[in-house]
């Protein structure tokens, strides 16, 4: 860990970024660095690793001090590395983290992953020496580099105090976080254990509570983000809210679903809509419990789950038999079909016109010819 | 629905109120009154909570799996509803909505070549990637966490430990313990043999070969029958990390599945 200098800018002139990972930690030879969990960047020339709090003090040592590299796979608890071997410090080195240390390597230990790709990238870097066409000059402060570079000429002793006050008013921050948080917690438990209650009550039909209040409770819980426990309705976890979306849904999903055949899957309704909202996005259940409620309300929708799994909305004027009988005419004018010509042919997903032809299947008009090949339809001659 | 009126009804109520206090309970009308009370009183903390930490969520990954992690406990989950108070004040809610987006176009566009299974690692770079250099910080966390909410939208989300991570599957295909073991066993070269099966597990060649066929089937195996020795069954979802040209869907149908 003594071959790393501090830095107070990301790149300088010549030098080009490759590629960066975040989740890093430090290790000075099998110890691990007293320093947090960073990003590490590998540019053309150099290794620089950062703690993403303090972007003015990064650590970085020169490629070419590199000897050799290799991987350590990761195991039960423990992440993948990469173990760097590097040539001792030179004399004219910069000062850094370490004055000392009794290793000749570091290592790299990526706590998110991506230790394959940084390990590749950081071999086809050495074997290339990009460095050695493109010298870098003198560093450029970059914006937030300025300050940095005031504290350098202060020396190592300046740099460690402004680290220290930065780390000291983090935690502060951090640790106030928590503490509103957790206090936040306590009041939010409170609202948690109220609703039991009640939700108990009116199971045990204890009181007399109307359908007013049981509207008002359920969207009280919808605030609060708890689970609905009383699950009498027919309509879902629906309250108010859910009715005013299946209504917009009910307006808004009518071009697109006559353009795609009458039918989408919800995972592209849900991009669908939230791409056009850009802000005050729905969540995967408010979008399920929505659709619930088309049939209620009468819409021309309607929420339909297949057997796979598979969940879709589909408009009412498309009718099962339609579909099934055009299925069945699709198949025989072609001889035999597959999910993915299907597709092609109608112009819907694979996996929209797959179920489509296992409907059919279901309903006795196609059989099938399940091999390696794939999964191929033929109409049902028995 | 009216309550009761008339004296009948009057007396009714009475006696149940008696009844409650003797008890010391409280009616659940009256609960839910009280109920929203302290709605508003919590509304106002988490607004001036909000006002002073909104940004430490945003920007903050380990501080936002502290948060999931006390709301799970106490048995709240502020992602249900992009109306609740959670998303609606500290933004959560947005953050993991969009997420939930951009995990389906990713998954939507690699299908082709790995038949709907990808690593977690993938899946993790690739959606960095589409959010750009200036974009929010994103841990394998929130991913795990916006793809558990995608589940129950019924596409088929989910979750296979492998080799110290995770495969993300987004269709339906059916994988019980037998394909996922194989997987598991697949992931180390990015192929697996039916010799390697039925060494490491012990397998019969019958078994081995029925979840291989499946694998095909379902387009999440390839079959290198060309290979030295015996036929490779190679998973796309593996073997991306290393070097591998992009292939658009038409050449994929037209390779052997």
């Amino acid at each position: 860990m003594d071959r790393f200098s501090w830095t107070n800018s990301r790149t300088e002139l010549n030098e080009t970024y490759v590629i960066e990972q975040r989740g890093v930690r430090l290790y000075d030879g099998d110890e691990k660095a007293k320093l947090n969990v960073g990003t590490a960047f590998l540019t053309t020339h150099r290794l620089i690793w950062g703690d993403i709090k303090y972007e003015d003090s990064c650590l970085a040592f020169p490629l070419s001090q590199i000897i050799f590299i290799e991987e350590q796979a990761g195991g039960l608890g423990k992440s993948a590395k990469i173990v760097i071997h590097l040539h001792p410090a030179p004399e004219n080195k910069e000062p850094g983290p370490y004055n000392s240390s009794k290793y000749s390597y570091i290592k790299l230990s990526f706590k998110e992953h991506g230790q394959i790709e940084f390990y590749r990238r950081l071999t086809e870097e050495m074997t290339l020496k990009r460095w050695e066409n493109t010298p870098i000059s003198k560093p450029i402060s970059t914006g937030t580099g300025s300050q940095g570079g005031r504290t350098r000429a202060v020396g190592i002793v300046g740099i460690e105090r402004k680290i220290e006050e930065k780390r000291k008013e983090l935690d502060k921050n951090i640790s106030e976080a928590f503490e509103d948080l957790s206090q936040l917690m306590v009041k939010a438990k409170e609202m948690v254990e109220l609703s039991r209650s009640i939700a108990n009550k009116i199971k045990d039909k204890q009181g007399d509570i109307t359908e007013d209040e049981t509207v008002r409770f359920k969207s009280y819980l919808l605030s609060m983000g708890i689970a609905n426990p009383v699950t009498r309705e027919t309509h879902g976890s629906g309250t108010h809210y859910h009715l005013q979306l299946s209504k917009q849904l009910g307006d808004m999903l009518q071009a697109p679903l006559e353009e795609r055949g009458g039918m989408m899957a919800l995972t592209e309704v849900y991009c669908l809509v939230n791409r056009a909202r850009g802000m005050e996005l729905l969540s995967p259940e408010d979008l399920v419990n929505a659709c619930k409620m088309f049939e209620s309300l009468k819409l021309p929708l309607r929420l339909r789950v297949f057997d796979s799994g598979v969940m879709v909305v589909q408009l009412q004027s498309h009718s099962e038999e339609e579909m099934i009988a055009s299925a069945l005419d699709n198949v025989s004018e072609k001889g035999s079909l597959t999910a993915e010509e299907f597709a092609k042919l109608l112009g819907l997903s694979v996996l929209l016109s797959k179920e489509r032809l296992l409907l059919a299947e279901k309903m006795g008009h196609l059989c099938r010819d399940d091999s390696v090949e794939g999964l191929r339809f033929y109409p049902n001659l028995f | 629905m009216r309550r009761g009126v008339g004296t009948g009804a009057i007396a009714k109520k009475k006696r149940a109120e008696a009844k409650y206090k003797e008890r010391g309970s409280v009616l659940a009308e009256d609960q839910i009154v009280q109920m929203s009370k302290q709605l508003e009183t919590f509304k106002s903390h988490l607004e001036e909570f909000a006002s002073k930490h909104k940004q430490e969520i945003r920007k903050n990954p380990q501080f936002r799996v502290q948060f999931q992690e006390m709301c799970a406990t106490i048995g709240v989950d502020p992602l249900a509803s992009g109306k609740g108070f959670w998303s609606e004040m500290l933004g959560v809610g947005d953050f993991y909505y969009e997420l939930g987006v951009q995990i389906i176009e990713v998954c939507l566009a690699l299908k082709h070549r790995n038949g709907g299974l990808i690593t977690l690692d993938e899946l993790h770079q690739r959606v960095l990637k589409g959010r750009g250099k200036y974009a929010q910080e994103v841990s394998q966390d929130d991913l795990v966490r916006a793809i558990k909410k995608l589940k129950v939208m019924g596409n088929g989300f989910g979750m296979i430990p492998v080799g110290g991570s995770y495969l993300v599957q987004s269709v339906p295909a059916e994988l019980n313990m037998d394909h996922t073991v194989v997987l598991q066993l697949a992931e180390k070269k990015g192929y697996v043999t039916v010799s390697e099966i039925k060494e490491s597990l012990n397998w019969q060649k019958e078994r081995a070969s029925h979840v291989l066929d499946h694998l095909l089937k379902e387009g999440l195996a390839w079959l290198d029958s060309q290979a030295a020795g015996e036929a490779q069954y190679w998973l796309p979802a593996l073997f991306s990390e290393l070097s591998s040209r992009d292939v658009s869907p038409e050449e994929a149908s037209q390779m052997t599945p």
